[in-house]
């Protein structure tokens, strides 16, 4: 069964009036009273430091209210993210670090202002390219998420050494850029001590917490909005500069600030996907069963703070083999600092690994789906523990049905018509089960309705939406008979939307408020007193809990390509994804979950393309023009259907996270389609028709 | 259009650094000294407190910006408020007036084309101009090529397909990738 059904609620989301009118409103369109407009200074050297900071030009300009620099700006606590250490020292740790922040009545003297700050700097050599034979290169204690960065099983090297079958492959990932379509943007206000910000966050909680430590003020006096967030995709996932820089702003000028990051900002202050090397060693029977699978990861971080992207992960999880190594090696260098990216670890880490087993697969002559098949296996191999439910087998012999991958002729580039070569492909997608400890209210009114509140936020999810069926079907009422308050501070504190946990987590305090008041409420005889009845809830000590099981969601990925051999350029014809993440709660916003995550992947494998410029030592492509994020024309029939699967051992709702595995999946997927179609293989995305041409013209297809 | 006295800036050689205009903000006249720098979309989000329309790129780059000028789809971002002075300007939450839905609006509900909603007013208007640009004849990538007009009178108009609406929509970025739907929704309204 798939799509509808017992996912019954297909319920329009709840702000979408608001959003399709444009009344529905993003951090930077607050306009307390008197509100300036922010704009940072970016530093022009990838190293060094500041000589001297000449602000009396921009002070002169129109409008111009202040310029912050780290010899005036408000003296802050250290922050425990060094990323947010802004205007604190004359260190200038990367390009693109804010320098200054020039603070002025309208946007356009804000933008002149900071065209006139004078930054004399003592630059130094940097050194900003990875390498895999980087002198810097060492193991971290750990990888992103708490991963070990080393785990090795039997004895990887001897088994490999024996295996009837050898794949040995390098895959090279460039850095990916999140850019949500709303630029990270903040507004802040002082009053009486206070701060309130309205800012463009996954998390307001986290949020809180770090400007109420930088600012020395207790948290009951800072405020976070964050109503509706125009994506985030992992890059608002903690706080970042913007909100920083408008706080200090605020208080400097005693006015509220905005501060609303231009676009070409973002790559070197939000965070972005680390570039990752890939080796990846599989052995294997004739039958393709896997006897030893090795994943080494190479990637970068800055000198600014730490983060591995743990791209070794996934391999932990797949497939069943007695002896396997997954490694990690990072170096810092004079870069922007990486962070979360939708599916870190897992979307690098699966391209991978799925684009070794397509080559096993090719290696063996044996099938792609069988092969994933023939290597299912029922526990976690890392850690040995039973799988609380793993759907991989039936989402790829669903997706095998739905796509028409029967009677494949496996042969690779054999179908030509004119100059164009057309392939498919498959890879199997995964994401962990994570869940957070929340709190949430839920309320009785005496007029019959329902109110749920809980500072969960909604960056385009359907957070509402969700949380509202949740609290109706405990309380056993209709949705329409509960309000649902999400998005500030002043509500029951709860866990960020990220990591895929968002519904999990507050879906479970919701549903612990709203059973508790519905049994309270029938002791009651049903009587809602006239002060109401409330219940709180929190799930610290139970949603944390540790649990006997490997709990993942798994999936399969089916694509087909068209590749130009004149042009070189690659058109995706078909992508589709079959899932299987426990109870699918609401079809619509889940379809668009998946969905949306399949078009991010295709944006991996095919257009997005981010490079150092190795002279300035940043990003070249830092703007829309330059970054190419998928469009309409690109993604032309991008389908998501799923399992349901009954997973006891989850959450009172039966849920898997579903935001991030839809990208995990798909950039192999085209990979392996691309192969089927030239006869050839590439082996670092995106695809784009230079490499495309590079290849053909090494290996001329059929 | 009233340009207004210099502040004496020597950034500003003609020594007028705003102009008076008057534009036609969703069926309502609004005249305002406008900088010469600000664009229609700082105008309008800024000046106006119209802010459905939304800043994705500030470049030209993204559609979130896309407002209705006189009838036509234009990135705001991209036009000096100062020289559109008597422009008619219609954005998202001009479509929808008196509470009742654009039946493209509606379109987007029903059809959940929309994930984060910031690039969707935007898209909205996007969709209003494909529907004129579409009636009125003007071609794509994606039209096939008719035969070859002589005579004058008006073009027929272009059938909307999806590959049709796929194309004429793909100014309109949505990093949520709620393309899909967003197709079908036009698809509902186109005729
Ligand atoms: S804001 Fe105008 S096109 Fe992006
Ligand atoms: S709905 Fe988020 S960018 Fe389109």
């Amino acid at each position: 069964m798939t799509g509808a059904g017992r996912a019954a609620g297909d319920l329009e989301r709840r702000e979408a009036r608001e959003k399709v009118t444009g009344r529905a409103r993003y951090a930077a369109e607050y306009r307390p009273e008197g509100r300036l407009h922010g704009r940072p200074v970016p530093a022009a050297v990838a190293r060094g430091r500041i000589a001297s900071v000449d602000v009396s030009r921009a002070l002169a300009v129109r409008g111009v209210v202040a310029v912050l620099t780290h010899e005036n700006a408000p003296r802050l606590a250290a922050p425990q993210d060094p990323t947010l250490a802004v205007l604190r020292d004359d260190r200038v740790p990367h390009r693109g670090w804010y320098v200054a922040l020039v603070v002025a009545e309208t946007p356009e003297d804000a933008r002149a202002g900071a065209a006139a700050v004078e930054v004399v700097y003592e630059a130094e050599e940097h050194d900003v390219v990875l390498r895999p034979d980087h002198p810097g290169l060492y193991t971290p204690e750990e990888a992103n998420g708490g991963h070990p960065a080393v785990r090795e099983r039997g004895d990887p090297d001897a088994a490999l050494a024996a295996a009837p079958v050898l794949v040995e492959a390098e895959y090279r990932l460039g850095a990916l850029h999140n850019h949500p379509m709303e630029p990270h943007a903040a507004t802040a206000e002082w009053r009486d001590g206070g701060l309130t910000l309205h800012d463009s966050t996954q998390g307001g909680n986290a949020v809180r917490e770090v400007l109420a430590g930088m600012f020395g003020v207790h948290r009951r006096q800072v405020t976070v909005v964050a109503e509706h967030v125009g994506g985030g995709f992992g890059s608002k996932g903690t706080a970042r500069p913007h909100a920083v820089l408008a706080a200090m702003a605020a208080l400097h000028t005693g006015r509220p600030v905005t501060v609303a990051l231009p676009r070409r900002d973002l790559a070197a202050v939000v965070g972005h996907r680390a570039p990752t090397l890939h080796r990846v060693r599989l052995g294997a029977g004739p039958d393709g069963v896997l006897t030893a699978v090795e994943h080494l990861v190479v990637t970068r971080t800055s000198r600014v703070r730490e983060f591995v992207e743990q791209a070794a992960v996934p391999a932990r999880v797949m497939y069943g083999c007695a002896h396997s190594r997954t490694a990690h090696r990072v170096v810092a260098l004079d870069v922007p600092t990486p962070s979360w990216m939708r599916a870190p670890g897992e979307a690098p880490g699966m391209y991978a690994l799925e684009s070794a087993m397509d080559e096993l697969a090719s290696a063996t002559g044996v099938d792609p789906v069988e092969l994933r098949l023939r290597n299912d296996t029922d526990r976690e191999p890392d850690s040995g523990r039973p799988f609380s439910s793993r759907g991989l087998a039936a989402c790829l012999r669903e997706g095998a049905r739905r796509f028409g991958w029967e009677g494949r002729d496996p042969r690779p580039g054999v179908r030509r018509a004119g100059g164009v070569l057309t392939g498919t492909g498959v890879a199997s997608a995964t994401y962990p089960v994570l869940v957070n400890p929340s709190r949430a209210s839920a309320r009785a009114e005496p007029d019959g309705g329902f109110r749920v509140a809980v500072n969960a936020t909604d960056i385009g999810t359907g957070a509402r939406t969700v949380l509202a069926q949740i609290a109706a079907e405990a309380l056993g009422v209709p949705p329409e008979a509960v309000i649902v308050e999400v998005g500030s501070t002043a509500l029951p504190a709860a866990s960020l939307a990220g990591g895929s946990a968002g519904t999990a987590s507050w879906g479970w305090a919701v549903h612990r408020a709203c059973t508790e008041l519905a049994e309270r409420l029938a002791g009651a005889g049903g009587r809602v007193p006239p002060e109401g009845m409330a219940v709180d809830a929190d799930t610290r000590g139970e949603a944390d809990a540790e649990v006997p099981w490997a709990r993942h969601a798994f999936g399969a990925v089916f694509a087909e390509v068209r590749a130009d051999t004149v042009t070189g350029e690659v058109r995706l014809a078909r992508l589709l994804g079959v899932f299987a993440a426990g109870r699918i709660l609401n079809a619509r916003t889940a379809r668009a979950q998946f969905t949306g995550g399949m078009i991010m992947g295709a944006g991996m494998a095919l257009t997005e393309r981010s490079s150092i410029d190795v002279r300035f030592g940043d990003f070249a492509e830092r703007d829309l023009a330059a970054y190419h994020v998928p469009v309409s024309a690109d993604v032309p029939d991008v389908r998501a259907h799923w399992i349901e699967e009954e997973d006891p051992h989850l959450n009172p709702m039966g849920s898997k996270g579903i935001g991030e595995i839809g990208i995990t999946g798909a950039p192999a997927a085209i990979g392996n389609a691309l192969h089927h179609a030239l006869g050839a293989r590439l082996r670092e995305p995106p695809f784009t028709p230079d490499r495309v041409l590079a290849v053909l013209r090494r290996t001329p297809p059929g | 259009m009233e340009p207004t006295a210099g502040s004496g800036d020597p950034a500003d050689a003609a020594g007028a650094t705003a102009s008076v205009v008057t534009l036609h903000v969703n069926g309502v006249a609004r005249t305002l000294a406008v900088d010469h720098r600000t664009t229609l979309l700082d105008a309008l989000r800024e000046r106006l407190s119209v802010t459905g329309p939304k800043k994705g790129c500030d470049h030209g780059q993204c559609g979130a910006c896309t407002v209705l000028v006189d009838g036509r789809r234009m990135l705001a971002c991209l036009l000096p408020a100062v020289a559109w002075d008597g422009a008619r300007v219609l954005t998202a939450e001009g479509l929808s007036e008196g509470g009742r839905l654009h039946p493209v609006q509606a379109a987007f509900v029903a059809r959940d084309a929309l994930q984060c909603g910031y690039c969707t007013p935007g898209q909205v208007c996007s969709a209003v101009g494909v529907l004129s640009e579409a009636a009125e004849g003007h071609p794509s990538l994606a039209t096939p090529a008719g035969p070859a007009r002589t005579g004058g009178g008006l073009p027929p108009p272009v059938r909307l397909t999806p590959e049709e609406i796929r194309e004429r929509m793909s100014g309109n970025l949505c990093r949520c990738g709620a393309y899909a739907q967003i197709v079908a929704a036009v698809g509902d309204v186109a005729p």
